[in-house]
């Protein structure tokens, strides 16, 4: 199935989105406020050395003098490498400082600022204008102190490191935190997802994990889609015992007319016809038994329920079920067993099934008047060997065998559908074990051994 | 011997039945439960035959029925339901043994000889020739008051024989009553079966005599 996206991904990169936008508003905020802060801190200070300039201007003859303060430019120099300008100007005299520094006039006892190149650097100026009384008349003085701004640029510098490492360290957590905040969210659909992948094959039991509101609606479509595939199977399920009835009992009419007319006959040549009929019939109700009976196992494969059983009891009722079959042939069961009970942990009916497979075989591969061993160790492992004297493996490849559909390269004429051994891999495989074919160990004849874990 | 058969499809049980009555059994075929009841009320069976589905119920009832009752003349099911779970129910049920159709009916005879050997079952199809006794339900053979173990072919031998004796049977005829449809083999792997029974009627009064071109009958010696 293809995915378009990821809500996990979609909703991480919305959120990061999100995330980084504020971590950068974050950090102009901050620059913009410390800068403003660290700018009004220098206006603060020229203002107040230009007001303590004033503050030290007298008028003496008629004449304004000024007893120029050392604290006065003092407090400016504290700010690093800064240099500091200043002048004085009574109207248009220059009373003392730089006779170049820009000239403006603030209204009075107000403070007027500007940033302006002078002599090559960025200065920023505080100017106040005072008037003065000499010799009867009212003068205007002007006070100008500048300072360029090297330390405010360091200040900002440092501003602008910190507000990017606090900008950085917002989105880094904003980003940790909407990660989390998608894998939230998404969490529920996790748990039903896993809560429905867990199933075997065959469970079609109604999903009932808790979930959110949000996916009721879906948790409830998946429960009436599950509801009717149930009873699409259980209907499936119900014909194939009703076709397996059906063709089953009509079949065996045939079988025992065709019998009845065997025996009653005459004539060599219809007799041989009539058994060809008859092999015919066999072939077609083995090959239907064994189609059903796979697909059993392979159901039961699925959900299997392993119980504490009696392992030679169980081979034992197999032998004994199978003993008149046997007996057709003249063909003894011989079954030893380790003492009883052999405990095992194993599905019964899928054991019988595969035990019973492997014996039919071996009856119908074996010659009358033979014997078939049936032979379980307990040890580690419990260990079952079936031994016959029939015609053996020859040069089949036996890992093919248990292929559905393999059969033997010398079975010659002897009837199957190539699909037992099929059910006796998939019940051994379920169990947990390994099964060996090979040749019987002393004289013609196969060898099938089946390892089963120990319970 | 006489057995009870119940079940529903007509050709099946006529089949069946016709069948049966060539080794010399009796049977009375039913295709109801209900007419079932009724039957092993007035007879005593030898033997059930039972069909699993029936128009007026599950086979599995008359089971569950009858093992609540005194009567225990055995049962063995007939089912069209390949599947080994259902199989084992059956036998928990009660059932003696089931066979699944379609069948060979040589499995059947050897099943229901088994069930009634496994029971002691009554000694009802006996035959005597000569100083022999045989039982071709049971495979019982006695020779002058002697019992002989039988292995199975001996015993469809025997049975072919004692059906009628002084009759020359051909090898082709004993090869079909001997060996099943799946089974290839020579007529010469009757010598060796007459050879056995030979053995076994060693010191009696009957005989099994080789007529040159034509086959083998039973005579007295």
């Amino acid at each position: 199935m293809t995915a378009i996206g990821s809500i996990r991904r979609r909703l991480f990169l919305q959120l990061a989105a999100v995330a980084a936008f504020l971590a950068i508003a974050l950090f102009f905020s901050i620059r913009s406020v410390a800068e403003q802060a660290a700018a009004d801190t220098q206006d603060s200070i020229l203002t107040a050395s230009a007001t303590s300039i004033a503050d030290a201007l007298y008028s003496e003859g008629g004449e304004i003098r000024l007893e120029l303060p050392y604290s006065a430019l003092s407090m400016l120099s504290s700010a690093g490498q800064d240099r500091v300008f200043y002048s004085v100007l009574s109207g248009e005299t220059i009373l003392t400082g730089y006779a170049d520094l820009p000239r403006t006039r603030s209204a009075s006892d107000s403070t007027q600022f500007a940033t302006q190149n002078y002599r090559g650097d960025e200065v920023r100026f505080a100017t106040l204008t005072r008037s003065l009384s000499a010799a009867g008349a009212s003068k205007l003085v002007t006070i100008t102190v500048g300072q360029t701004q090297d330390g405010l640029a360091t200040i900002s510098s440092e501003i602008t490191r910190t507000a990017t490492t606090i900008g950085a360290a917002f989105f880094a957590v904003a980003v940790t935190l909407s990660l989390l905040a998608a894998q939230t969210a998404i969490a529920p659909l996790q748990r039903l997802t896993s809560a429905i992948s867990r199933r075997g094959p065959n469970d079609l039991r109604p999903v009932k994990a808790a979930t959110t509101s949000e996916l009721v609606p879906l948790v409830d479509g998946l429960n009436s889609f599950i509801h009717r595939l149930r009873s699409a199977l259980a209907r499936s399920e119900d014909l194939i015992t009703e076709a397996a009835h059906r063709v089953r009992t009509p079949l065996a009419t045939v079988r025992t007319q065709a019998e009845l007319i065997h025996r009653n006959m005459e004539k060599d040549d219809n007799r041989t016809a009539v058994r060809q009929m008859i092999r015919a019939l066999d072939e077609s109700s083995r090959s239907a038994g064994q189609l059903l009976d796979h697909a059993m196992v392979t159901l039961r494969t699925d959900k299997m329920e392993p119980e504490q059983i009696d392992l030679a009891a169980l081979i034992g009722d197999v032998c004994d079920r199978l003993t008149p079959t046997a007996d057709l042939k003249d063909i003894r069961i011989r079954f030893t067993s380790s003492d009883p009970p052999v405990r095992a942990m194993a599905d019964p009916i899928l054991l019988q099934n595969a035990l019973h497979n492997i014996l039919d075989n071996a009856i119908k591969y074996s010659p009358s008047d033979t014997e078939i061993s049936v032979t379980l160790e307990d040890g580690k492992q419990h260990i079952l060997t079936i031994i016959d004297q029939g015609r053996g493996f020859g040069d089949t490849d036996v890992d093919a065998l248990t292929g559905r559909f393999e059969r033997g390269a010398n079975v010659g004429s002897v009837l199957g559908s190539g699909l037992g051994l099929t059910i006796v891999a998939d019940v051994v495989r379920a169990h947990d074990g390994t099964l060996f074919l090979g040749p019987n160990p002393e004289r013609t004849g196969a060898c099938v051994s089946l390892y089963l874990p120990s319970a | 011997m006489r057995f009870l058969l119940i079940e529903d499809n007509q050709q099946l049980g006529s089949a069946l039945s016709q069948r049966f009555a060539l080794d010399g059994h009796v049977v009375d075929h039913v295709m109801l439960l209900e007419a079932a009841r009724d039957a092993i009320k007035t007879v005593s069976y030898d033997l059930i035959l039972l069909d699993i589905m029936l128009p007026d119920g599950d086979g599995r009832s008359f089971l569950k029925h009858r093992r609540n009752a005194a009567d225990q003349a055995p049962v063995i099911v007939l089912t069209a339901r390949s599947e080994v779970s259902d199989r084992v129910g059956l036998l928990d049920l009660g059932a003696d043994d089931y066979i699944v159709k379609p069948f060979d009916f040589s499995e059947l005879e050897a099943r229901c000889r088994a069930v009634l050997r496994r029971r002691g079952g009554a000694a009802g199809n006996a035959k005597t020739f000569a100083n022999v006794i045989f039982d071709s339900s049971t495979g019982a053979l006695t020779v002058a008051g002697q019992d002989k173990t039988l292995r199975n072919k001996e015993i469809r031998l025997l049975e072919v024989f004692f059906s009628a004796p002084a009759q020359i049977f051909s090898k082709t005829h004993l090869l079909d009553r001997l060996f099943s449809f799946s089974e290839d083999v020579s007529e010469n792997a009757i010598e060796v079966y007459v050879g056995r029974i030979r053995k076994k009627l060693e010191g009696s009064g009957a005989a099994i005599e080789t007529v040159r071109g034509l086959g083998y009958r039973m005579v007295e010696r």
